[in-house]
């Protein structure tokens, strides 16, 4: 039953994915694409398991690597999305 | 109120986040905040997951933490804009990389099921591909490791596909063994971990610099999916809607990268256009002009467009390109910038350039918008781009009929700005060059483009 829940899950969040992102203009291609690439980094909730449940050696450090890398997708994406976004400026703001 | 139900009522105000961060980096307006939103969401989802019941040691956590967020933090603030492609592929290859590590790691806990080792599986997979194809991705786009073995543009040898079906077919063969017989010592993991390596770089080492926007996204998308397959592995609710938020957002955006070449990502990934590089050869005459008399014809014009590709960004001309842009406004005409939506390296690629030399976004028009007027356009500026403005797109017996472009060559005037006369990426000679309201302005395009300020001065 778990499966079919998840799944259930799985197919909801798919469709709403399209429906968020279908309609986003050109201008905020890139900012969109980083922004959605820092939220894959949520697999650092799952990293967390694998290296502090200590059950074996080389799962904590399979998990410490994990934890690494997904760090800096989270932290890096963030930063460089926020980085590029606050370049874009409307007519008002840019004007000198 | 058991932890365990607090964790989950985080992971859901975590989800709420996120959706409505996503749906926020939508408009311009909002984007910023949007970001902000999606970061606070991943804060707390984060702080959720730390309290999960069966975590008992914190220090490898604590190091790991540590040492990605110095590296993301570093990376992120340092890198010049120019590089943002490669950036962005390099995010998108650790998280892939961590999503293959977490699967990899569930199979050390329990007992593992049929339906956990598939979904294990198809983490080191994904995660693998993603691995390695943003690796020679980011090698490609930052053109450091030098002609040889990472070639820039794309590299093809005989019987690539039958080595590539031959990988897949092993690879489909190893998960199933493994799914058959799952455990942590099975050679068969390991199989399907170095084909999963070898896999992702077969993928990327065929496609060529101006397909690279349809890589990125794709990729992205790649993340996404190892990152809700490694939710699937260890029954995490956030993982699998986060994941398959990214997942469904990166396909969406492949598939506008698609449609603006006209091309189906089948065609993409495993053709390019080597294999239909017969379109018929033009001759004419190119018509060079100075940099005075491009002056002479730019102080005259009431309205102007530029339209950049991947040059502007090679020459680092957009700071120059602006100023121009600011000299041709107070002259009096109207400034636009036409963007096509695979100008580039990446998707938006030009736009983030054009926004770090503070152009403001009104004056950036997508294509559709800026061809029904090309017309009243006096003199449209192509800086660097050239399939995206080839006319013989227009012609059925051209290797590119279909793809849709700006039609510069509609304007009353036409100044290419272009280091020699070598053809696109696509291979195809471009009409444009010889028509009759065109103008060669041969050179860097930063040194051509501040010379015509240097007029105006």
């Amino acid at each position: 039953m778990e499966i079919v829940f998840l799944t259930f899950i799985l197919v909801l969040s798919i469709f709403l994915g399209f429906e968020l992102i279908s309609k986003v203009p050109a201008t905020l291609h890139t900012p969109l694409m980083s922004g959605a690439n820092a939220i894959s980094g949520i697999t650092l909730a799952g990293a967390f398991l694998a290296a502090g449940s200590q059950e074996a050696h080389i799962a904590t450090m399979l998990g410490t690597a994990a934890v690494t890398f997904a760090t800096v997708n989270v932290v890096g994406g963030y930063l460089v999305t926020d980085r590029m976004l606050s370049m874009f400026k409307s007519k008002n703001e840019a004007g000198k | 109120m058991s932890i365990e139900l607090i964790a989950n009522l985080s992971y859901i105000l975590a989800a709420v986040l996120f959706i409505f961060g996503l749906k926020m980096l939508g408009h311009p307006n909002t984007a910023r905040q949007g970001n902000a939103l999606s970061a606070l969401g991943m804060f707390i989802a984060v702080v959720a997951g730390l309290t999960a019941e069966s975590i008992v040691s914190f220090e490898y956590i604590a190091l790991g933490v540590v040492l990605g967020a110095v590296f993301g933090a570093l990376a992120s603030r340092l890198v010049a804009m120019t590089s943002m492609p490669e950036m962005v592929a390099l995010f998108n290859g650790s998280g892939g990389t961590a999503s293959l590590f977490v699967g990899w790691g569930t199979l050390y806990g329990s007992e593992i099921n049929t339906f956990t080792a598939f979904t294990v599986v198809l983490a080191i997979l994904i995660g693998g591909i993603t691995c390695t194809g943003s690796i020679i991705a980011y090698a490609k786009l930052s053109e450091s490791l030098g002609p040889l073995p990472f070639p820039s543009g794309a590299k093809q040898f005989p019987g690539q596909r039958i080595v590539n079906s031959l990988l897949l077919l092993a690879m489909v063969f190893s998960c199933i063994q493994f799914c058959i017989e799952p455990s942590s010592e099975s050679y068969w993991l390991f199989a399907v971990l170095g084909l999963a390596l070898v896999l992702g770089i077969m993928a990327v080492i065929p496609i060529g610099g101006a397909d690279m926007p349809v890589v990125i996204s794709l990729l992205n998308s790649y993340s996404g999916i190892a990152a809700c397959a490694a939710g699937f592995a260890i029954n995490n609710n956030i993982l699998i809607v986060a994941g398959s938020l990214v997942g469904a957002a990166g396909i969406i955006l492949t598939n506008i990268m698609c449609k603006a070449m006209n091309r189906s990502l089948l065609n993409v990934l495993f053709s390019g256009f080597g294999a239909a590089k017969q379109g018929k050869t033009i001759e004419g005459d190119v018509k060079p002009i100075s940099v005075e008399d491009a002056y002479y014809i730019l102080e005259a014009a009431t309205n102007v467009c530029f339209v950049p590709g991947y040059g502007m960004a090679a020459a680092q001309a957009q700071h120059v390109v602006k100023e121009l842009g600011q000299i041709l406004e107070a002259n009096g005409a109207e400034v636009s910038y036409a963007i096509h939506p695979v100008a580039g390296r990446m998707p938006g690629h030009m736009n983030v350039l054009l926004a770090e030399a503070d152009v403001p976004y009104e004056q950036l028009v997508e294509m559709e918008e800026i061809n029904p007027r090309i017309e009243n356009v006096d003199v449209a500026i192509v800086i660097g781009a050239n399939d995206v403005v080839n006319p013989s797109a227009r012609e059925e017996d051209s290797p590119m009929y279909g793809m849709p472009i700006i039609n510069v060559d509609q304007a009353r005037t036409v100044f290419v700005l272009k280091r020699s006369m070598a053809s696109g990426f696509a291979g195809v000679d471009n009409p444009l060059f010889f028509g009759e309201n065109t103008r060669m302005l041969f050179g860097d395009a930063k040194e051509s483009i501040s010379g015509v300020i240097g007029e105006f001065g």
